[in-house]
């Protein structure tokens, strides 16, 4: 665990980044500080490191105040990621992911199996290993930067707006695998962004800072979108705030209901007698393709012939806004369902999930 | 002309092409030496920086003649003068691209290393000089060509390895020696650019991967 208590920043220049902070970020949890910048959430992250030495106040980590602490001694044990990757370029992919084990003197071959069981923990090919940070695609540096923070196996992370430099597909699919790590690793993460969805889609707490190195508000995502506590962090979480809520639960508690679906292999003569209206068009293996109308079929041959309005599977574990914007993507208002083998198990409506908003809606919106 | 001169000669000639190697080796080595330090205290105490690029310029405007006479009355006409003049000379370059290369060095590797609890020595050795060496190894190059040329000029104080030969063909009105010399100080500074291409390559293999 690391506290926070009546910690105060001044720089030299007599700027004030942090204002008296009390914070509790719990274990192995991911906190994230977030706020527009010199709003002082680098500078608070940088103090439980001690890149940075608070002016006045006192920061612990697992209780024991840092300044007790050899500063290199700290920093060997706390991983740290940064925007830039900050790799070494001058040193490969495995000696850049080595750095840490090797200050702490560990033997070659516990090293050298380390640096392979990271690269597959990060989702990088082992060949990689041997190649220099600049031959690497900025996601792939930012996947080493990771790695090599995740080295030593230390039980927190810094990470400092780790995914700004890279393009959005790219980190959302970082992100995807941060919480994926997350839920097999329990570190104590403190992640610093200033975009509030990444905030709410990745912190299991976030705390929201104002300019001058104020904290506003230190909640659950829910809680911070259900209750702004004031208006600065209301403006600061954006029109939206009802939908985003949506994103913070799943499909899971949605009843399934029956579909009717055709393959890409059906004659279309078999497929007009299907139905009457909209048809699921599925793969042999029952993956979805899309909706196709019954009237609107290719005059003759099979269905893989024809062009459906594209649907994808959504599994019970998808965001209920991901399902409403399904619904509305649906010339039938319905969100197509599938297990977590991608295969079609059926679909739901506008109304069921709207329905389960609602109820989400009054179980948090409640104080 | 009596070209046969230089068959005659061809062992003395290797000789003085050899010492001309060691006293512009030792110069630039000294130089390389004295110029790291200086470098890393001009980019840690910025104060220091504008003293130390000054002072190593400064010095590097004094006419080379003048330079090995003001150095006369302390080391008088010795090997030590020769090298010491010379090496003064190197610092100019040696000190500025030791600054530079150390200044090139991009901010978040530096914190990167910080954060990885390196200390400061461990940071500079590991990361921050090997990271310079590209720009180091620039000056270095520069140095040595210049000063296998400047070589000839402590020929006065009479260690000017090929630079005598300038002398001896001038006082002898004969040219053949002056080629020789010539033709032996540009091809030595060619060799010694080439090989020091090759120890740069050896010593940044991460500069020459495409991706």
């Amino acid at each position: 665990m690391i506290s926070f208590e009546a910690v105060n920043k001044k720089f030299a220049d007599g700027t004030t980044a942090v204002r008296e902070l009390d914070m509790e970020i719990p274990e192995g949890q991911l906190t994230v500080l977030v706020g527009s910048s010199g709003c002082g959430k680098t500078t608070t992250l940088r103090m439980i490191n001690r890149m940075i030495d608070a002016t006045s106040g006192q920061v612990r980590v697992d209780g024991r105040d840092v300044r007790d602490v050899n500063a290199s001694t700290l920093r060997r044990n706390i991983g740290y990621v940064i925007q830039q990757s900050g790799l070494f370029p001058h040193r490969t992919v495995a000696d850049n992911i080595a750095t840490v084990p090797r200050l702490l003197g560990w033997d070659r071959k516990r090293v050298r199996d380390r640096v392979v069981e990271l690269l597959d923990t990060v989702g990088l090919a082992r060949d990689l290993g041997g190649k220099y940070p600049h031959q690497l695609s900025g996601g792939q540096q930012q996947r080493v930067g990771v790695a090599r923070a995740l080295a030593a196996d230390p039980p927190v992370l810094l990470m400092d707006e780790p995914f700004g430099a890279v393009d959005p597909v790219v980190r959302t699919l970082l992100q995807d695998e941060l919480l994926r790590l997350q839920d097999e690793l329990h570190k104590t993460i403190v992640f610093v962004t200033h975009d509030i969805d990444e905030a709410v889609k990745l912190g299991d707490r976030i705390a929201i800072f104002k300019t001058g190195g104020h904290l506003v508000q230190f909640s659950t995502p829910a809680e911070l979108l259900a209750h702004p506590a004031d208006d600065f962090v209301a403006d600061f979480l954006g029109s939206e705030r009802g939908l985003k809520l949506l994103s913070l639960t799943s499909l899971a508690d949605v009843p399934v209901e029956p579909v009717t679906t055709v393959t890409v292999s059906t004659p279309v003569a078999e497929a007009r007698r299907a139905g009457d209206g909209w048809v699921l068009l599925v793969t042999d293996d029952h993956r979805p393709r899309g909706w196709l109308h019954v009237d609107h079929l290719p005059a003759d041959g099979v269905l893989a012939d024809a062009e459906p309005i594209v649907a994808a599977g959504l599994t019970a574990s998808a965001s209920l806004l991901t399902a409403l914007d399904a619904t509305v993507s649906s010339p039938v208002g319905l969100a197509v369902r599938v297990d977590d083998d991608g295969r079609v198990v059926g679909v739901s409506s506008h109304q069921r999930i709207n329905e389960r908003a609602a109820r989400f809606r009054a179980q948090v919106l409640v104080p | 002309m009596r070209w046969s001169w230089i068959p005659d000669h061809a062992g003395e000639l290797a000789m003085t092409t050899l010492e001309h190697t060691a006293i512009a080796a030792v110069a630039v080595l000294c130089g390389l030496l004295l110029a790291l330090p200086l470098g890393v205290l001009a980019v840690r105490f910025p104060l220091l920086k504008g003293a130390v690029l000054g002072i190593s310029g400064v010095l590097f405007t004094i006419p080379s003649l003048a330079l090995f006479i003001l150095l006369l009355p302390l080391t008088g006409l010795s090997y030590e003068t020769a090298v010491l003049g010379l090496t003064v000379y190197t610092l100019v370059v040696l000190v500025r691209n030791t600054v530079e290369g150390l200044a090139s060095v991009p901010p978040h590797v530096r914190e990167a290393a910080r954060a990885m609890g390196y200390g400061g020595t461990r940071t500079l050795l590991t990361v921050e000089l090997p990271l310079a060496l590209p720009v180091i190894m620039a000056g270095v190059r520069v140095a040595t060509v210049m000063t296998i040329s400047l070589v000839s000029v402590a020929g006065f104080i009479g260690h000017g390895a090929l630079g005598q030969l300038f002398i001896d063909g001038f006082q002898r009105d004969f040219a053949v020696p002056v080629i020789a010399g010539v033709v032996l100080t540009l091809l030595l500074a060619l060799v010694a650019d080439l090989a020091l291409v090759g120890v740069q390559h050896a010593l940044t293999p991460w500069t020459r991967r495409g991706r």
